[in-house]
């Protein structure tokens, strides 16, 4: 899923999950992190470049902070620049990132 | 006599025995076997020459024994399974009986990854024991494992190693009861230090009756420092160095602690000397190889018999 | 089952450097099992290739499929329609399936996503360790159910070595286990420690690869 935001023209991903230990589905946040993190090494090895996926733990309520970290996350992925795959179709430098929760 | 080797003769007539070992060069040059044996002439009854020890390619064991054989010496071919099937183990058995040798040393081998060719393929198509059941069979009953007879049969003194030491500390003597039902004839053990153990695997291998039907000798190395100590304890499997062994060493100035080494290596000696079942000593003096005189002569083991 | 592991992907990469249209074929085997070329692989291998190629520069068209099995011919058919369309099939299944897709499809060019290893069991999830070697030669019933043409590092049939360390582990790595301490801890817990005693004879390799590649025929159940 990570992987095919990429295809589709995203210049970064933004996972979102549950404080540790809070998770409703138990552990699908520990899950989540062990696999943003094998996705984070397969974008380093194909060029791609592992930090432009990061993972962030809020609640519900937490408002405030989920907003602090997706602007990190744009500015972060905007400082990067477009991908690779971007560059070559000719896109705009627009940075997007897509908040999957 | 089931050979011509000086070793058995020496065994057999109830000598307390002393054999050492000799490392070949890392390359085809044949002066650095000579030198060793100059040191060790007349100190011996029999020198074991390793073959590619911890896997580390060195002149062949049978090349190097030729070599000691002209100098008057009495070689151990040392054979391990890593390297060679059973063909070409036999052809090498044949080999080394066709240029005079009489003693052998039937082991499995330090596994290929500890030297220089880790990628080499693993052989091991028999293990030790097997090797001296193979042996045994061809020197006693003149044939080949297939059945077909020998044209002229190696008559070998048959030898094998064990570690008195290795886990699982029980099973070892049942191990060299094994050894003994293949058919070996003598024994050298891993290098000793903790005596008090050695007594203890000695009394189960005489419970077993095996020091009646196979020579043992007990293996030494003189340490030559702490450090030596600390580092083997570390990093060699199968060997246990006691405290307060290190200790002694430890508490000598270290410019002393080389000559402790060898003052504790010469009280082993004469300690093992009195445990019921030790045959005889095998001094394993690595890269130390002329002090192997000195420990002989200290020991009270100086003329070595002419029988 | 047969363990395999991905080839890094600058590898894979590498192999498909000259075509611009491949089928990635998965396999809902053995290498499903061993998270290495199930369908969530092929998917993955799938995007991680085409934004690889993508980001040089030069896309590469995909056909993602899994197939039931690679080592049956009825399920290897299942491609035949359209897999002469494509430049290349790139297969994470094991190296018998790869090779049968060669076999079966002699003008395709077939390649190896996955370094096949070895014949195991899933210790745990994420761990999956050898356990036969395939010697065609059977003798668990002598050894406790633990094998020591596999287990053994030296493949000692009169094992241990010299070489077992303190607590127990092989003189290769700390990561094995002395297959020889496994075999006789296993004895005693049976009652069997007695029969360590005999002596196991030279093995007969000839039932294993060494006897040359090996074929089983059963008339009873051909045709």
């Amino acid at each position: 899923m990570i992987l095919k935001a990429f295809e589709r023209g995203a210049d970064g991903v933004m996972v979102v999950g549950c404080l540790e230990g809070d998770c409703h589905y138990l552990s699908g946040n520990i899950r989540a992190k062990a696999r943003v993190a094998r996705v984070k090494a397969l974008l380093d090895q194909i060029g791609i470049g592992g930090e432009r996926v990061a993972m962030f733990n809020v609640s519900a309520g937490e408002g405030t902070k989920f907003a602090r970290f997706a602007t990190e996350m744009v500015e972060k992925v905007r400082a990067l620049g477009p991908t690779k795959i971007n560059l070559a179709r000719g896109a705009k430098n627009r940075s997007e990132s897509c908040p999957i929760a | 006599m089931k050979s011509q080797s000086n070793l058995e003769r020496v065994l057999e007539a109830g000598h307390f025995a002393v054999t050492t070992e000799c490392g070949p060069p890392r390359g085809a040059n044949p002066d650095a076997i000579r030198k060793k044996g100059q040191w060790l002439k007349g100190y011996v009854d029999a020198i074991n020459v390793t073959d590619n020890q911890t896997s580390v390619v060195r002149m062949s064991s049978i090349a190097s024994c030729v070599i000691l054989k002209s100098m008057g010496f009495d070689p151990i071919v040392q054979m391990v399974t890593r390297d060679r099937n059973r063909i070409a183990l036999q052809s090498d058995i044949l080999g080394a009986a066709g240029l005079g040798m009489n003693n052998i040393l039937c082991l499995s081998g330090d596994h290929q990854t500890f030297g220089d060719d880790p990628e080499a393929k693993n052989v091991f198509d028999i293990d030790s024991i097997q090797l001296i059941q193979l042996v045994k069979m061809m020197r006693d009953e003149g044939k080949f494992p297939s059945g077909k007879d020998l044209d002229g049969v190696p008559r070998f003194y048959i030898g094998a190693a064990e570690n008195p030491f290795a886990e699982p500390f029980e099973i070892r003597p049942i191990r060299l009861a094994k050894k003994a039902d293949a058919g070996v004839d003598f024994i050298q053990t891993q290098c000793i230090y903790n005596l008090d153990r050695f007594e203890k695997f000695m009394e189960q291998v005489r419970a077993l009756g095996v020091h009646t039907r196979v020579k043992i000798l007990a293996g030494v190395t003189p340490l030559k420092s702490a450090g030596m100590a600390k580092f083997m304890k570390k990093n060699v499997a199968g060997m246990d160095i006691p405290d307060h062994v290190i200790k002694r060493l430890a508490d000598t100035p270290k410019e002393e602690q080389a000559a402790k080494g060898l003052e504790i290596c010469v009280e082993s000696i004469q300690r093992l000397r009195q445990i019921e079942g030790v045959a005889g000593v095998h001094i394993m003096a690595i890269e130390w190889e002329q002090k192997v005189p000195e420990i002989v002569e200290r020991a009270g083991l100086v003329p070595r018999p002419a029988v | 089952m047969i363990i395999g592991q991905q080839k890094p992907i600058a590898v894979v990469l590498e192999m498909i450097s000259p075509y611009e249209k491949i089928v990635l074929a998965g396999c809902h085997g053995c290498v499903t099992v061993c998270r290495a070329g199930g369908e969530k692989e092929v998917e993955i291998v799938a995007s991680a290739l085409r934004l690889a190629r993508e980001a040089t520069g030069r896309p590469i068209e995909i056909k993602e499929v899994t197939l039931e099995r690679q080592c049956d011919p009825e399920y290897i058919e299942v491609i035949r329609p359209y897999v002469h369309d494509y430049q290349a099939v790139l297969s994470i299944a094991c190296g018998a399936g790869v090779q049968f897709l060669a076999e079966k499809f002699p003008s395709v060019v077939c390649l190896p996503g996955l370094d096949t290893t070895f014949i195991g069991v899933t210790e745990q999830q994420g761990v999956w360790a050898e356990r036969c070697q395939a010697c065609g030669d059977c003798i668990l019933h002598l050894t406790g159910g633990i094998c020591p043409v596999s287990r053994c590092s030296k493949s000692l049939f009169n094992g241990p070595c010299g070489g077992t360390t303190a607590d127990g582990r092989c003189e290769v790595s700390k990561d094995i286990p002395c297959g020889w301490m496994l075999i006789i801890e296993k004895l005693r817990s049976l009652g069997m420690l007695d029969s360590y005693r005999r002596i196991l004879p030279m093995k007969k390799w000839r039932t294993s690869r060494d006897g040359g590649p090996r074929r089983i025929v059963r008339e009873d159940l051909k045709g």
